[in-house]
């Protein structure tokens, strides 16, 4: 299992979606399709076609820049960061 | 009477503005978790409210809410154009009629919903249309973006609608989108025509009016202008106006002669002109432009206003209402006449629309 870390703008917009929780998965990318198992419409939030992530949002495994193939092993830890921008 | 909202889109998030008699307005919001919300509309029909927003994090996204911004939710299933089609960046312009769901995106295309808002499926990219062919070619495209800025549908026929292109043009469907014809005919512009004369102008805002739908009215990038054939020829009517520029308009819902705009100067500042806050309204179909600014700011006023700044309700004398770049509300419940600012500190505004609550 994973440990997933997800930025404080996605909880409001999908319920009960806590901030940090456990996924059962391989890399990256299958982590984020169990979330979007139980959280239709989370995929679209970090990815976009191609695919890729987006734009803004950095994935850190085991505080190593990561990518959508990133491989995770048991107890790794995932990071997903909303780039730091806007004012 | 009916309780009168607003719905305000601006940079950070959507706001409500409620009122039972046009006078005293309270507000709500922010909504839409602070995303910058281009447009929002009510549909008509089903009283739910739509916005269309794009998170610099998140992605575009459309939110709905059914009951009149409570509780809201997003999509934006199917709201893509494939693993190797162009970028979608933005939508940024509703219209809700016939049980359907119009939103127009960046790059140029068009998605619909027809099951109130979960779900959006490719309706069109107007592909194959002239002008089409350089769309989606960056050494092509003016600087900014390409997208869809408008949808306007007929009242009558759900295959019928208009849409325009930024930089491009009004087009017209009449079979749900599959086929699209150019509707510029007439209309000016002060940059050197492409190969195809139907295409290449810059067209701000478009309205119907409600009471006979072959007068149209639009905005231009160069000049205000009038069709009294459903878009097939326009005519201009700038005659009387401060400045041609302008990106709002608004039509007024039981006279086909009025008309109103937010003449704006055209150079990089694009606010009221002299910093001297107007709307302007014709009631002979632009023949003449008379100056409405009782109760609006007179001197260091340099307000702009986008293109779904502006709205009308549909009162038997209705209320006009415009929102500003910088976060100002102004509400006339007199068409016009006069003036009273009734919001003053939101983020910076995209749209204001009218809904209509009980």
């Amino acid at each position: 299992m994973a440990e997933l870390h997800l930025p404080a703008t996605l909880p409001p917009l999908f319920v009960e979606l806590p901030r940090r929780l456990e996924v059962d998965a391989a890399t990256v990318d299958e982590a984020i399709d169990r979330l979007d198992e139980r959280w239709p419409g989370l995929r679209d939030r970090l990815c976009q076609p191609g695919p890729a992530l987006r734009p803004h949002i950095n994935v850190y495994v085991d505080k190593e820049r990561g990518d959508l193939d990133t491989p995770l092993a048991a107890g790794s830890r995932v990071d997903v960061i909303a780039a730091i921008s806007g004012g | 009477m009916p309780k009168t909202a607003l719905l305000v889109g601006t940079r950070k998030g959507l706001f409500v503005l409620e009122s039972d008699d046009r006078s005293d307005w309270r507000m709500r919001g922010p909504y839409c978790e602070g995303w910058p919300v281009y447009h929002a509309v009510q549909d008509p029909d089903s009283g739910a409210i739509y916005a269309a927003a794009a998170s610099e994090w998140h992605g575009a996204a459309v939110w709905r809410s059914a009951d009149l911004g409570e509780t809201w939710e997003l999509s934006s299933e199917g709201m893509n154009y494939g693993d190797e089609g162009p970028r979608l960046s933005k939508v940024s312009s509703l219209s809700a009629a016939h049980g359907r769901v119009l939103v127009g995106a960046e790059a140029v295309g068009i998605f619909e919903s027809t099951d109130s808002g979960e779900s959006w499926s490719l309706l069109t990219t107007l592909d194959g249309t002239p002008g089409s062919e350089g769309w989606n070619d960056p050494a092509q495209q003016p600087p900014g973006h390409l997208g869809i800025s408008w949808t306007m549908p007929s009242p009558d026929d759900p295959s019928h609608f208009w849409a325009i292109v930024q930089g491009v043009g009004i087009y017209e469907t009449t079979d749900g989108g599959a086929s699209w014809t150019p509707r510029n005919r007439g209309l000016r512009r002060d940059w050197p025509a492409p190969p195809n004369e139907e295409i290449g102008f810059c067209v701000h805002s478009l309205g119907m009016s409600p009471v006979d739908t072959s007068r149209f009215f639009q905005q231009n990038h160069v000049g205000v202008h009038r069709s009294d054939d459903g878009g097939l020829s326009w005519t201009e009517i700038t005659d009387g106006l401060p400045s041609e520029f302008g990106f709002a308009s608004a039509v007024h819902p039981h006279d086909r002669d009025t008309f109103y705009v937010v003449p704006l100067d055209a150079g990089h500042g694009r606010t009221m002109p002299d910093g001297h806050a107007a709307v302007w309204r014709t009631r002979d179909a632009g023949s003449s432009w008379q100056k409405l600014d009782r109760g609006l700011p007179h001197e260091d006023a340099h307000l702009g206003v986008l293109r779904q700044g502006m709205a009308i309700d549909s009162e038997d004398v209705p209320g006009l209402y415009f929102g500003t770049s910088t976060g100002q509300v102004f509400a006339s419940a007199d068409e016009g006449d006069t003036w009273s600012e009734i919001a003053s500190y939101l983020p910076a505004i995209s749209s204001v629309e009218v809904a209509v609550i009980g």
